[in-house]
């Protein structure tokens, strides 16, 4: 069984990037406590997929179900980077609506959602887009009923396109390195403005951008976690702990946040030059810092930790 | 219909709203009260920028708590596609532009979105799609991404695509599809006044989320509100 050699992992040395959708629930939520919703075993699958002659999962690339994270209950969705790069069909959105939609009911501590997304499926796309929208509209109203919704984001598809503007409708977000949040993936920044706009094949440029260390620093998550499974947890137990409310309050923080920055680094070119102005004394050194030594960087970032989400 | 067309006939006593740079912003005369307008103009690409200038108005809105209608008209591009945009933030930017539209419908404001041109992907889900109806013209052309770039990414052959268009509402771009899937929720009449039938709209609103009971009934969405409700059923059973 998946579940029994998953829970025999130590979330200690498993690595989100690495590990499946399946293994990062059951090795981030209480042992033994996880019940998958619509599991593999009862074939929601795609009915759009066969037109493209294109292979369906059993789950449609979501684990969505309940479980407890340090004792109390949960909700709990992770998308799954290797299938179809995560994105959102029409089956994989309506299971994570349907989620956000129950905790109005259930009431959980927290729903946390691991994302790992390209954004849309382009063969369902008009059903992804419309279920990102319906996603964004049932976050909100979990919200507003008190229930923080924290989104963890490290896995090897990124957070992209509308699962870029979803991150940003949750409570609180947590980001390893190697998690990336963007609207416009590199490549499609490219193939409309040219290399010259965005040159996808530089890595570093990707990082730098898009990439968790970037977001973190600037406020864009609210926290930096090693790549391991036990880093998330830790992260996700100390985030619903402080997640802000939504209401007028909350926006207006959010907008002169977002207006200060925009001011601030408007005319900068390169996130170094951001870093930079944000004091960090050898910006050059960023991506190459450990975690502890990142965690410094960070404390001394005035626009990194706020309430304004 | 243009958008000078559109406000002529939301507002046949005259308007206070006005387009600088794409984005438009303003008010006018509705039902005794007022009507605030945000939205996109000329197939303008929403970047950071835009994105805070809209929802300031939106949130200027809900701080007057005049429970006044607002209606966000679109004939934008996507999102902007840039280096600037995703290094300041742009998923923040345009999900803060979606959640001022949330809150200001949570507020008792009823929000309209009303697409009369094109609209793309994160500028789509920003705006039109962040309203609690969403009415589309005749003409209009929402899109997630067109065909020549989905042939592109699915590696199949522009004509099969359009062949597949004609009986697959739920991947091709145009009106008549997002209508299927229930993310628009009805077309006008651009003959008849446009006060009256988004006048219409806001007294027949319903209180939840109806996108995919309306994509399930117009066959565009088969499966979705099922499994949502599937999700909900088997979460309840604790």
């Amino acid at each position: 069984m998946a579940g029994n050699r998953a829970a025999s992992i130590d979330p200690d040395s498993l690595s989100w990037y690495e590990a499946t959708a399946r293994q990062r629930v059951l090795a981030l939520t209480d042992p033994g406590s996880f019940r998958e919703f619509l599991p593999p075993t009862e074939r929601r699958m795609s009915p759009h997929l066969p037109l493209f002659d294109l292979p369906r999962a059993f789950d449609d690339g979501i684990v969505v179900g309940r479980a407890r994270l340090d004792g109390a209950p949960i909700l709990i969705a992770a998308q799954e980077g290797r299938f179809m790069g995560g994105a959102f069909g029409e089956v994989h959105g309506a299971k994570l609506v349907g989620l956000l939609r129950a905790a109005l009911e259930l009431k959980p501590k927290a729903v946390l959602i691991l994302f790992d997304t390209g954004g849309v499926r382009l063969q369902e796309a008009n059903a992804g887009e419309t279920a990102i929208a319906e996603t964004m509209r049932a976050i909100v109203d979990a919200r507003a009923a008190g229930i923080p919704v924290i989104g963890l984001i490290g896995g090897r598809a990124g957070c992209y396109g509308g699962g870029g503007l979803i991150a940003g409708t949750c409570s609180r977000l947590a980001v390893s390195e190697g998690g990336r949040i963007s609207v416009s993936g590199p490549e499609v920044i490219e193939t409309n403005k040219g290399a010259e706009e965005f040159d996808s094949r530089d890595r570093a440029l990707v990082w730098r951008t898009m990439g968790g260390k970037h977001r973190r620093l600037t406020g864009g998550a609210d926290a930096f976690c090693a790549d391991t499974v036990s880093a998330f947890r830790k992260a996700a137990l100390a985030l619903v702990g402080r997640a802000p409310a939504f209401d007028l309050q909350t926006l207006e923080a959010e907008q002169a946040r977002l207006e200060a920055r925009i001011d601030q680094f408007g005319d900068c070119r390169d996130a170094a030059d951001v870093w930079a102005r944000l004091g960090v004394n050898d910006p050059e050194s960023v991506p190459a810092m450990d975690t502890g030594a990142f965690d410094e960087t960070v404390a001394r970032s005035p626009e990194a930790d706020h309430d304004a989400r | 219909m243009t958008l000078a067309e559109i406000l002529a006939s939301l507002f046949p006593q005259g308007h206070a709203v006005a387009v600088r740079d794409g984005l438009v912003t303003g008010t006018g005369p509705f039902a005794g009260g007022q009507m605030h307008v945000v939205g996109v103009d000329g197939d303008t690409p929403l970047g950071v920028d835009g994105a805070l200038v809209l929802s300031r108005v939106v949130l200027d809105a809900v701080r007057a708590s005049d429970r006044a209608p607002i209606l966000v008209a679109v004939d934008s591009d996507s999102q902007r596609m840039s280096r600037r945009d995703e290094l300041l933030g742009l998923n923040e930017c345009l999900a803060h532009l979606a959640k001022a539209i949330l809150l200001a419908d949570r507020s008792g404001h009823p929000t309209i979105g009303l697409i009369y041109g094109h609209s793309a992907a994160g500028a789509f889900i920003a705006t039109a799609l962040a309203t609690r109806v969403l009415a589309a013209l005749p003409g209009a052309h929402p899109s997630v991404m067109d065909l020549p770039s989905v042939a592109r990414v699915t590696k199949l052959p522009l004509d099969k695509l359009k062949d597949m268009a004609k009986s697959t509402p739920v991947f091709a771009p145009g009106l008549d599809n997002m209508v299927a899937t229930g993310a628009v929720h009805v077309v006008l009449e651009p003959n008849l006044s446009l006060e009256a039938q988004i006048r219409a709209l806001i007294d027949g609103m319903s209180a939840g989320d109806v996108r995919d009971r309306l994509g399930e009934e117009r066959g565009g969405r088969p499966v979705a509100r099922a499994i949502a409700a599937a999700i909900a059923d088997q979460a309840r059973l604790g």
